[in-house]
């Protein structure tokens, strides 16, 4: 995204480009524009820019792409790893809660 | 008037789990069977943005039930999804009042939204028009075709401003704790002025994480929004230092102080990875591993150093 970078080499985003048909579905989802396209089959132009939304993977329609999908919100996973340890939650009624 | 009201309470935490309305199908306008469906949240301020933008036309709005929360956030849960998009068609009788078979999407949809399994399950096609409502105008005005600025996601001065009040409201209850624990044990301790200096300090750094932090996102040093909360605390720390009279204070002091509350603000912070519009969970999860013990092991140092130096 212009202007902004996130940690590198963290994304857990893999596409299998032998299962891939070329449909252009997930260059039309992504937020960050980490596709591109040539030869009738996508590639991964920008792996570092991947947010994990996993619009992708839940969009293409032969399974070719993996993604470790989920909101990366601090609180949100504090509140899971307080729940995992049978902790009560800090944050109140907040959107990751 | 009334929408914009509500709105900026919603930005403010009042009410806002409740800022919904019920879901089904819309008209905008006088819509025919030949005319678009789109699609959206029930959370009120996104029905609003839509309806606005879509001002003068004549459309269908297929409003999902997300329980108030705006598509994207909703998406990620997946209760803008697959599931519930199948079940709106059916109960509205959808293929009975429009005569094609296209549904229109945001494209911040997607992440809870299968295209090919809402076709194959309803028989109408998924189409994932713009990232922003104010580009449906153009989208439906251009033949339907999505251009690359609409997938292009932005996280302006604006946006960042825009989300700062409900971050505030939700820090509430932790900067009282901290607070709190800040200010009794040194008024105890030391002396009740000492015991309000050490709680403005800290609340300063509650506020410079929470504020300052997210406002300055794109110019503060490194990636790591950890690292980034730091450094504004660290600017808080030295401001705080010269107007409160550091320059008198016990060394050890001074030591905890800019130990402290770079600690806080990076907390907070790191929290705003949730409202960010870039930011993956494993690279979060990372950050987390070595901010949160870094955090933790610089307050307590400071404690350490509080209650040493008192005995100095």
């Amino acid at each position: 995204m212009k202007g902004f970078r996130y940690l590198e080499n963290v994304a857990t985003l893999k596409l299998d480009q032998p299962t891939c048909i070329g449909c252009g579905r997930c260059l039309e989802v992504c937020p960050h524009q980490v596709f591109s396209f040539a030869d009738r089959k996508a590639s991964l132009r920008d792996l570092d820019a991947c947010m994990e939304c996993g619009a992708c993977a839940l969009n293409c329609p032969v399974k070719a792409i993996t993604v470790d999908a989920g909101v990366g919100c601090a609180s949100g996973m504090i509140n899971e790893w307080l729940q995992d340890h049978n902790m009560a939650k800090v944050g109140g009624s907040g959107c990751c809660s | 008037m009334n929408d914009h009201l509500g709105g900026c309470k919603a930005r403010w935490g009042i009410g806002r789990m409740n800022y919904m309305i019920p879901p089904g199908l819309y008209a905008i306008g006088t819509p025919t069977a030949t005319d678009p469906v789109l699609v959206t949240a029930n959370y009120k301020m996104s029905y609003d943005i839509v309806r606005q933008a879509l001002t003068g036309r004549n459309v269908w709005l297929l409003v999902l039930e997300t329980f108030g929360i705006n598509v994207w956030c909703a998406a990620g849960k997946g209760t803008f999804g697959t599931g519930e998009l199948v079940r709106r068609v059916t109960s509205t009788a959808l293929a009975t009042v429009v005569s094609h078979r296209r549904l229109i999407l945001p494209i911040l949809g997607a992440p809870g939204v299968s295209a090919h399994e809402v076709s194959r399950r309803t028989g109408f096609s998924v189409s994932y028009a713009a990232i922003r409502a104010a580009d449906l105008p153009e989208y439906l005005d251009n033949g339907t075709v999505t251009t690359p600025e609409m997938r292009q996601l932005t996280f302006t001065l604006y946006e960042r401003l825009v989300l700062v009040p409900v971050e505030l409201v939700m820090a509430l209850k932790s900067i009282a704790v901290i607070g709190g624990v800040a200010l009794l044990p040194v008024a105890l301790l030391a002396s009740p002025a000492a015991g309000v200096t050490a709680f403005l300090a800290c609340l300063g750094a509650c506020l410079t994480g929470i504020v300052i932090g997210p406002l300055l996102l794109p110019w503060l040093p490194g990636r790591s929004f950890a690292v980034k909360g730091a450094f504004v605390g660290l600017l808080w720390s030295g401001l705080f230092y010269a107007m409160a009279g550091g320059p008198g204070w016990h060394g050890a002091v001074t030591a905890a102080l800019f130990l402290a509350l770079p600690a806080l603000s990076a907390f907070y912070t790191l929290n705003f990875t949730g409202c960010s519009t870039y930011t993956s969970r494993s690279g979060v999860k990372k950050e987390m591993h070595i901010a949160l013990p870094a955090m933790g092991s610089a307050l307590v140092a400071s404690l350490i150093l509080l209650l040493v130096g008192r005995y100095l």
